[in-house]
């Protein structure tokens, strides 16, 4: 198959291309002037009563370090998903460089003239607007620009909490292993960080007079972008559909629905980590998810019928290379010792433990093994290390320590973690780079995000989970030298699902049902 | 007229102004003087409340400062300081205009306003769209001096105008601004640590040391009847170049004999002895008045 040029893609997604740069656009903006409209009063605040600066600077500074995620996650309970955790979010990060900056520029004006100002009569607020601010802005401005350049970059998360931008090409094109779609986010996104620094540092250059004059271009552009985000945001629906960006691009995703199902529902692109609690809390009522996921019981969510069998089934299995089974001589039998021991219900019950119960991934697997007779005491041996790798899901933690205790247990092998890889092509990567040594794949995902066969091949291959799984293997082996070992005995595949409550309310139990319901009025 | 009454100040505990008390009065130049941290300048920031005054009380015209608003207040004293203090982003112009704009003055009065001010400190129009960075020392301190004087305050008040300039630079804006008609009916009040500054512009002369005023008198006073040492002692450096140039022709009169060189009688023996050494012909001339001045002297000292 050829390989698709960026430009290719580019072309071909331009429209949604466009929608993500205005909505990022649009976030940044309206962020930023929130922060403005925050942060600008708060420093003048501090200017002028500076025993509170440390604390309030100091604030500021403490928020700056949450990690972005997880501030994006803090935001859920309070602002539900969409645009509003995003730009409260955003205005978080860009409250520190404007207050320091404004505390900073006030602060820094000569004394001898804020005095010769007292000195001919100005009130405070002519103090302010006449002697302060107008000296101080290109500090300000300085802040400004800081702020709108981190806003940008971050705003590429907001594709998380649904809220669109440029991070549901980037996120969407990691999961996928496409770095064409990759590129067509990332490449926009500096665009525009180096775009809007420039902008900013044209009023610094303005003289404080004529800026007077052209201050109200600002409100101006945020308010164009704010309705024009607003109006790209918007989607008519009766159900708000969340879906991860990685079944947003695959044929047993996203694509599927449309071309069997002719199901058009304008999903908004989510993070998986916060789709369940989403759909729990009633920000989405309809989500893409895995069949064998703690969180359907954990949320009391039930999973839509599949009648047209779209999302056929498929194992799940370690991969690694042929060249590290033979560098690990013990590894293939001690990796195999669990092939077969699962079912769907026992992986269910597992995930459900860890999701809803708040186990750690590290007693579930002891318990586990412990419960099917595997479990062996630690040999604590020093004959090589052994790197496991893991997806950013719950189910992968707990695999990866269930093959860490096995390995520890019954070989002279000594085990690595690197748990919470982002996305199928980022622990791909790591495989063929060697940064791991294994990590449990599922074989739809192996044929139809990294193999992409031909439509021919695909419809032939995926008539029984075993013969996608004997395909993936014997293509693996040619391709990249990686073997699929003996499949774990689960099933995982994609699947949608609603609240148990509102699909029982509207009477949908499979996804032909849920056409109808859409098509009815 | 100022008044000030037992004015205190004190910082953190440490007494930088001692219950002060003097008089400037009306077309009348004082000059504070001391060295640093004296006190001089925290007394004439006090006048202006730029500094609230702990004890005692200040008024200007019979009028207690502290029972107006502090910008009012402020709005009719002309305030002029040590590096000029003009606004980095403003145009000379718009320095100028500052006050008469918080006065809402219309704009052709205020324009020929700053016209006739520019100039009586002898400054071209053309500085009227620069910026201050773009002058250079004396011409900030001159548009200093108009901002403070453009709206007609009648009271004056100076700290160390003249502090940052070279000396052929400050002497030339001293005799300018002695000159000045505009302080003619003005109550001027300025701060300086120089001495022969504090003599050449000051009407009157209070000597402050440790927050207290040590005296208050005419310069002649100062040096021919100085109330303690410390007086004495803190003109002694310049004593006999001080002497002559508060001395004036017309001090001489009782103690000169044909003299005929066409100086007016307000001219100082400085002055009249440098012009007079620059020429052999005027020898006799020259000792002629040095002779006068020694008789002068004995009969102040004695």
């Amino acid at each position: 198959m050829m390989q698709q040029s960026l430009w290719q893609f580019v072309s071909e997604q331009h429209e949604k291309l466009f929608t993500q740069i205005t909505q990022h656009l649009g976030l940044t903006f309206l962020s930023l002037l929130l922060a403005v409209i925050v942060g600008l009063p708060l420093g003048i605040f501090i200017a002028r009563r500076r025993k509170l600066s440390g604390s309030v600077l100091g604030i500021a500074g403490i928020l700056q370090t949450i990690p972005s995620i997880a501030l994006l996650g803090f935001m859920i309970p309070a602002f539900g998903i969409g645009a509003t955790p995003a730009i409260v979010a955003l205005l978080i990060y860009a409250l520190l460089p404007i207050v320091r900056n404004t505390y900073t520029g006030i602060t820094g004006v000569d004394p001898a003239v804020t005095e010769a100002a007292k000195a001919m009569g100005m009130s405070r607020k002519q103090l302010l607007f006449k002697v302060e601010l107008p000296l101080a802005m290109p500090v300000i401005i300085a802040g400004i620009r800081t702020a709108a350049v981190i806003n940008v970059g971050v705003a590429t998360l907001a594709s998380f909490v649904a809220a669109g931008g440029l991070g549901e090409f980037i996120f969407g094109g990691i999961s996928l292993n496409n770095t064409n779609m990759i590129l067509a986010g990332a490449i926009p996104a500096a665009l525009l960080a180096v775009l809007l620094d420039q902008l900013i540092a044209v009023f610094q250059k303005i003289k404080y007079h004529n800026f007077r004059r052209f201050w109200f271009v600002i409100p101006a552009a945020v308010i164009i972008f704010g309705a024009v985000y607003l109006s790209a945001s918007l989607s008519e629906n009766k159900l708000k559909a969340g879906f991860t960006p990685e079944f947003m691009g695959r044929k047993d995703g996203d694509l599927g629905l449309r071309s069997v199902y002719g199901l058009n529902i304008h999903p908004k692109v989510v993070n998986d980590a916060i789709m369940y609690k989403a759909a729990y809390e009633g920000e989405l009522d309809l989500i893409s998810g895995y069949s064998t996921d703690g969180r359907i019981k954990a949320f009391d969510l039930c999973v839509l019928e599949d009648d047209k069998k779209i999302f056929p089934p498929y194992f799940a299995a370690p991969i690694i290379k042929t060249k590290t089974l033979q560098k690990f001589p013990d590894l293939e039998k001690t990796l195999n010792l669990l092939a077969g021991k699962f079912n769907d219900s026992v992986m269910t019950d597992l995930n459900f433990k860890s999701d809803y119960l708040h186990e750690t991934p590290e007693q579930i697997a002891r318990n586990f093994l412990i419960k099917i007779k595997l479990y062996k005491n630690p040999q604590n041996g020093n004959s090589g290390t052994v790197k496991i790798g893991s997806k950013i899901f719950g189910e992968q933690y707990i695999l990866a320590e269930i093959y860490k205790l096995l390995i520890e247990g019954y070989t002279n092998y000594r085990v690595e973690t690197k748990t919470g890889l982002g996305g199928t092509k980022i622990c791909f990567d790591a495989l063929m780079n060697d940064a791991i040594d294994f990590y449990p794949e599922y074989t739809g995902t192996g044929l139809l995000v990294l193999l992409k066969p031909e439509e021919k091949t695909l419809s032939i291959v995926t008539q029984s989970a075993e013969r996608t799984y004997r395909y993936v293997n014997s293509e693996f082996q040619k391709q990249y030298g990686i073997q699929w070992l003996q499949p774990l005995g689960f099933n995982n595949s994609y699947a949608l699902m609603m609240r148990k409550k509102q699909s029982e309310e509207l009477r949908i139990k499979t996804i032909s049902d849920l056409k109808n319901y859409l098509n009815s009025n | 007229m100022i008044t000030v009454e037992s004015v205190s100040k004190s910082f953190g505990g440490r007494s930088a102004v001692d219950h002060i008390s003097f008089q400037a009065n009306d077309k009348e130049i004082l000059v504070l003087l001391g060295t640093s941290g004296c006190g001089k300048t925290t007394t004439l920031k006090m006048i202006n409340r730029l500094i609230e005054a702990d004890s005692g009380n200040i008024f200007i015209d019979g009028k207690n400062i502290r029972e107006q608003k502090a910008e009012d207040l402020r709005m009719g004293i002309g305030f002029v300081m040590q590096n000029s203090g003009l606004f980095p982003h403003y145009t000379v112009k718009e320095n100028i205009e500052t006050v008469p704009k918080l006065l809402k003055w219309d704009q052709k009065k205020t324009e020929n306003r700053t016209e006739e001010l520019l100039s009586k400190l002898s400054l071209s129009t053309d500085i009227l769209s620069r910026f201050p960075n773009e002058l250079s020392g004396g011409q900030q301190q001159r548009v200093g001096i108009a901002r403070a004087l453009v709206a007609n305050s009648p009271v004056l008040l100076m700290d160390e105008p003249f502090g940052a300039l070279d000396n052929i630079t400050k002497s030339d804006i001293h005799s300018e601004f002695k000159s000045l008609e505009e302080l003619k009916n003005k109550t001027t009040i300025l701060v300086t640590h120089d001495v022969q500054e504090a003599f050449e512009l000051g009407h009157r002369i209070c000597l402050m040391d440790n927050g207290k005023i040590i005296q208050n008198g005419t310069p002649k006073e100062m040096l021919y009847h100085p109330e303690n040492d410390f007086v004495q002692d803190f003109f002694a450096a310049n004593r006999l170049l001080l002497e002559y140039k508060i001395t004036t022709l017309k001090d001489l009169y009782p103690f000169l004999s044909d003299f005929e060189i066409d100086f007016s009688e307000d001219s100082d023996i400085w002055t009249i002895l440098q012009k007079l050494s620059l020429d052999q012909h005027n020898m006799m001339q020259y000792e002629k008045v040095i002779k006068a001045f020694n008789g002068y002297r004995k009969s102040q000292i004695v």
